[in-house]
């Protein structure tokens, strides 16, 4: 499968204080990866592990200090292109209020395809198209105000799928989101993977995001600790804790099971599967 | 005594136009002192408006709010000291920090207090390390510290003035797993150390389920139980049914209900999960296949 993003070696830290000179730590210390076409790729880590930073380099808003990222095949530091790769690779951020810019939903949709250039008829497919691939179809003549936070994101997740892009990086999309807006954005971004073939790339903090992705990137002080498919990560419990982060309640209790001698699997990691291990031990 | 009591609470928002919408319906409430309150529902289910009228920032539309036994909208009733003795942190509090220093910022309320200075530097020793917020960073500008560092000045800012009741809307709301541990953890121990009333809101059935004495469902502007966890989640069922998202293990035990094991169903912590299959393989008599 052809790769679409590729880091190579990639460092990175903020210009030195100019007031003090003082020099800025390093974010991201030597990180390689690489997104294959068509993948949905979750980010973990905590706070300041620099997962943010790497997905800012995804879509060249940031560019390496040292190291490369290429981009669908572009290098991020060729300031030409970088048109081209924005438009192949979407960001969604985390406050869906910051993220929009029109009164409508539709024109909001529309906003970016304007810049691009669109014709007229075209630019109203796209947005249709759009729209109702996140089931916002019917708001399209809504305020965004008076929509829910869910309602929000899924519009800006709109006005990247109108461009039609490859990848979509989303940067803790369901953050400031209560569950019923949580699982509409999940159950959109899946959609969008498995359904239209759109590369996924999610930072998130929910260990239940992550679960259903088709393979987690683990991110500590800057660099890669962890890589593998969600049953692997997750089935590391003590690793995962001493990294700050959770794991799913179901693999937590698979894994108190095991301390206490039960034979149970800690490759567990969604409801059913600990339904039916607890059925065999139970019944 | 409860320590806050709502009787017949009701309120109407925008009343005479089209958006006219009841977002608390006749609310009887009783909370004791000392409970660390766990306020679930979804968004509209009337939980952020009904703690607005606690300390009297909205005025219901009809029925009562007492705070301690007083009427909190009565004449001899100052609503500033209600708000003393009610502390509210809005969601993302941090973006509510406006001080140059660290310590200034935690004072701002003790001040508006009229508490002297003395009285105000020790409130701030303590809150500062209760928080583990470190004393070396009071003299720091808030906007020097971390996202969550920001967010505990904020709520200690709260917790300085020694409010009887602290009232918490989604204190963790966009926190790492780790970030989101220390808030709760400190939450739990600012209301060990002061005994005094913690009302926290949240989204998440696993964090209230872990730390709260009661819980308080909301659900349609209306109470839907208020109680202790245990017996809160014996009607997890009932909680699926309205769209809350009960604990990951709940809906386990449920299922494995619905398999025909007759096991309980009020189980919503991995260690008491663990203490319930123990417990019913002990009464089956079966030895576990270690």
């Amino acid at each position: 499968m052809e790769n679409i993003i590729l880091a190579e070696n990639v460092e990175f830290s903020y210009p030195a204080d100019p007031e003090s000179g003082e020099e800025a730590a390093l974010i991201l210390k030597d990180v390689s990866m690489t997104i294959k076409k068509g993948e949905f790729v979750a980010v973990l880590g905590h706070n300041g592990s620099g997962k943010s930073t790497i997905a800012k380099h995804m879509n060249a808003i940031l560019i390496p200090n040292k190291g490369k990222v290429y981009s669908n095949g572009i290098d991020t530091a060729d300031e030409a292109r970088i048109f081209d790769i924005r438009q192949h690779i979407g960001m969604v951020f985390q406050n869906p209020d910051n993220q929009i810019v029109a009164t409508i939903v539709e024109e909001d949709v529309a906003f970016a395809l304007e810049n691009m250039g669109v014709p007229q008829e075209e630019m109203r497919k796209r947005v249709d198209d759009a729209l109702k691939s996140v089931n916002m179809y019917e708001y399209r003549e809504h305020s965004p105000s008076q929509l829910s936070g869910g309602q929000k994101q899924r519009v800006a997740i709109a006005g990247i799928i109108a461009m039609r892009p490859d990848c979509i990086v989303m940067d803790e999309p369901t953050a400031m989101l209560d569950p019923i807006g949580r699982k509409e954005v999940m159950k959109t971004i899946r959609k969008l993977n498995k359904d239209y073939g759109i590369t996924i790339v999610l930072i998130t903090h929910y260990m239940d995001e992550a679960a259903l992705a088709d393979r987690i990137i683990v991110m500590d002080s800057g660099k890669i600790v962890m890589e593998g498919i969600p049953k692997d990560i997750f089935s590391q419990v003590e690793k995962m804790k001493l990294l700050g982060l959770d794991v799913p309640q179901v693999t937590e209790l698979m894994y108190m099971l095991k301390n206490d001698g039960f034979s149970a699997d800690t490759h567990i990691i969604s409801e059913e599967e600990c339904a039916d291990a607890l059925y065999k031990l139970l019944a | 005594m409860a320590i806050i009591k709502t009787e017949n609470l009701t309120y109407t928002y925008s009343v005479g136009t089209p958006f006219e919408k009841t977002a608390v319906n006749n609310v009887n409430l009783e909370i004791e002192e000392g409970e660390l309150v766990g306020i679930i529902g979804h968004t509209g289910s009337g939980k952020s408006t009904l703690i607005q009228h606690l300390n009297g920032l909205i005025k219901p539309t009809s029925g009562k709010v007492y705070i301690d036994g007083e009427d909190i909208w009565s004449k001899d009733v100052k609503l500033r000291d209600v708000r003393f003795n009610v502390g509210l942190v809005f969601q993302y509090p941090e973006y509510q920090i406006f001080e140059e220093t660290v310590y200034k910022d935690i004072a701002f309320g003790p001040k508006n207090m009229g508490l002297d200075d003395k009285e105000i530097e020790k409130r701030i020793y303590n809150i500062t390390d209760l928080l583990g917020l470190g004393r070396e960073n009071l003299k720091k500008s808030p906007f020097e510290l971390s996202g969550g560092q920001k967010r505990r000045v904020a709520i200690a800012g709260v917790m300085a003035m020694q409010p009887k009741v602290l009232i918490l809307d989604e204190p963790t709301a966009g926190l790492d797993p780790k970030g989101r541990d220390i808030i709760l953890e400190q939450i739990k121990e600012y209301h060990r150390q002061t005994k005094s009333t913690v009302l926290l809101v949240s989204h998440s059935m696993e964090d209230v389920a872990r730390f709260a004495t009661k819980i308080l469902v909301m659900n349609h502007a209306e109470v839907f139980c208020y109680d202790t966890p245990p017996k809160v989640f014996m009607r997890a069922d009932e909680l699926t049914k309205i769209g809350l998202s009960v604990p990951q293990i709940t809906k386990v035990f449920l299922a494995l209900r619905e398999k025909g094991i007759d096991i309980r169903s009020d189980v919503y912590t991995t260690e008491f999960a663990v203490k319930t299959i123990k417990e019913y393989i002990a009464e089956h008599r079966r030895l576990p296949n270690a």
